[in-house]
C-alpha cells in the first residue's frame, strides 16, 4: 500500500496530520500497538520538523508485509552538520517556537530510538530527506 | 481507574473530547516540551501539561494518552479543544498548580 501526503510549512494547525492518519491506517491494517507508536512517533517527528525548520514538504509511506517505509522530503534550508544535529539536546529552533513547546533538540533522537533504520540525507540550500523504516 | 471518574474527583473543568472518558488510566506524564513527552509518554498515562496550543492535540494522539490536563490556568486555544473534540481526547483545564494535582493523583492511587 503506498500513501503520500502534503506537508505544509508553518502551519501548526496540521502538522501532525500525516502522522494521525497514517496511525489510523495502521490501526486498521491490526498492526500491533507498540509498533504503530514507534512508526507514529518516529514519522511525527520528522513531520513537525519540516513544518518547524524547512517550510514543508512531503511524505510518502510504502506499507508491505514486513515493514513501513517512511520518505519525508524538503527543500528548505538544510542541515549543515547532520551528526550534531542527531545530538539530543542540539537545536535551532527559534524562541518564537520554543514556546510552544518545540526546540528540546528530541526529535531527530526520537527517530533514530523509534526507527529500526533510519537515514538523513540533506544539502545546505537545497533540503533535507528523511527515510524510516521500522519492521513490522 | 477511568478518565471521567479522575476528572470528577480532581475537580477539573472538561473543555473538549467527551468521547474518550471512559478510557482507563495506567499513569501520569508530566512535560511541556513536546518532543520530550512524545518520547516518554506511555499510552493511557494522564498528560500534564502547562501547554494549551493545538500542536498538544497530534502528541496526544500520537502517544496514546488517556487525556491531558492544561494546568495553572494556562489558556487553551479554541484550535487544541476543536481537535481534542475531533479526535475523541479528553482535555481539561485545571487551576491548580501541577505538584498540587500530582499530590492529588497519587493520593487517588493511580500513580
Ligand atoms: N527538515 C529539516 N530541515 C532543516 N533543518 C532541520 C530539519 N530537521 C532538523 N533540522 C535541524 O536539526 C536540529 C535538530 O532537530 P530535532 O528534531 O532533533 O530538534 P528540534 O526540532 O530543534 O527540537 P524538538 O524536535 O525537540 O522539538 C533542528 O533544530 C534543525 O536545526
Ligand atoms: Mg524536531
Amino acid at each position: 500500500m503506498r500513501l503520500h501526503y502534503d506537508v505544509s510549512g508553518g502551519e501548526f494547525l496540521r502538522a501532525g496530520e500525516a502522522s494521525s492518519s497514517l496511525k489510523k491506517v495502521l490501526k486498521q491494517l491490526g498492526v500491533s500497538s507498540d509498533v504503530i507508536r514507534k512508526i507514529a512517533i518516529a514519522m511525527y517527528e520528522a513531520e513537525i520538523n519540516m513544518v518547524i525548520h524547512a517550510n514543508g514538504g512531503v511524505v510518502d509511506v510504502d506499507i508491505d508485509s514486513e515493514a513501513v517505509r517512511i520518505k519525508l522530503e524538503d527543500t528548505g534550508p538544510g542541515i549543515p552538520d547532520i551528526a550534531l544535529a542527531m545530538t539530543e539536546g542540539y537545536s535551532t529552533a527559534s524562541d518564537e517556537v520554543r514556546d510552544l513547546g518545540f526546540g528540546a533538540g528530541m526529535g531527530l533522537p526520537n527517530m533514530k530510538k523509534n526507527a529500526d533504520f533510519l537515514n538523513v540525507m540533506s544539502e545546505v540550500g537545497k533540503g533535507t530527506t528523511v527515510e524510516i523504516k521500522v519492521n513490522l | 481507574m477511568t478518565v471521567s471518574e479522575a476528572a470528577a474527583k480532581l475537580n477539573l473543568r472538561p473543555i473538549a473530547g467527551s468521547k474518550g472518558l471512559e478510557t482507563e488510566i495506567n499513569g501520569v506524564y508530566l512535560g511541556d516540551l513536546l518532543s520530550w513527552v512524545m518520547g516518554r509518554a506511555k499510552e493511557r498515562n494522564i498528560w500534564i501539561t502547562i501547554q494549551g496550543h493545538v500542536n498538544v492535540a497530534a502528541v496526544a494522539l500520537l502517544t496514546g494518552v488517556s487525556c491531558v490536563i492544561v494546568a495553572e490556568g494556562a489558556e487553551i486555544g479554541g484550535e487544541l479543544a476543536a481537535k481534542a473534540d475531533a479526535e475523541g481526547i479528553p482535555l481539561f483545564a485545571s487551576d491548580m498548580d501541577v505538584f498540587t494535582l500530582v499530590k492529588l493523583i497519587v493520593g487517588l492511587g493511580i500513580a
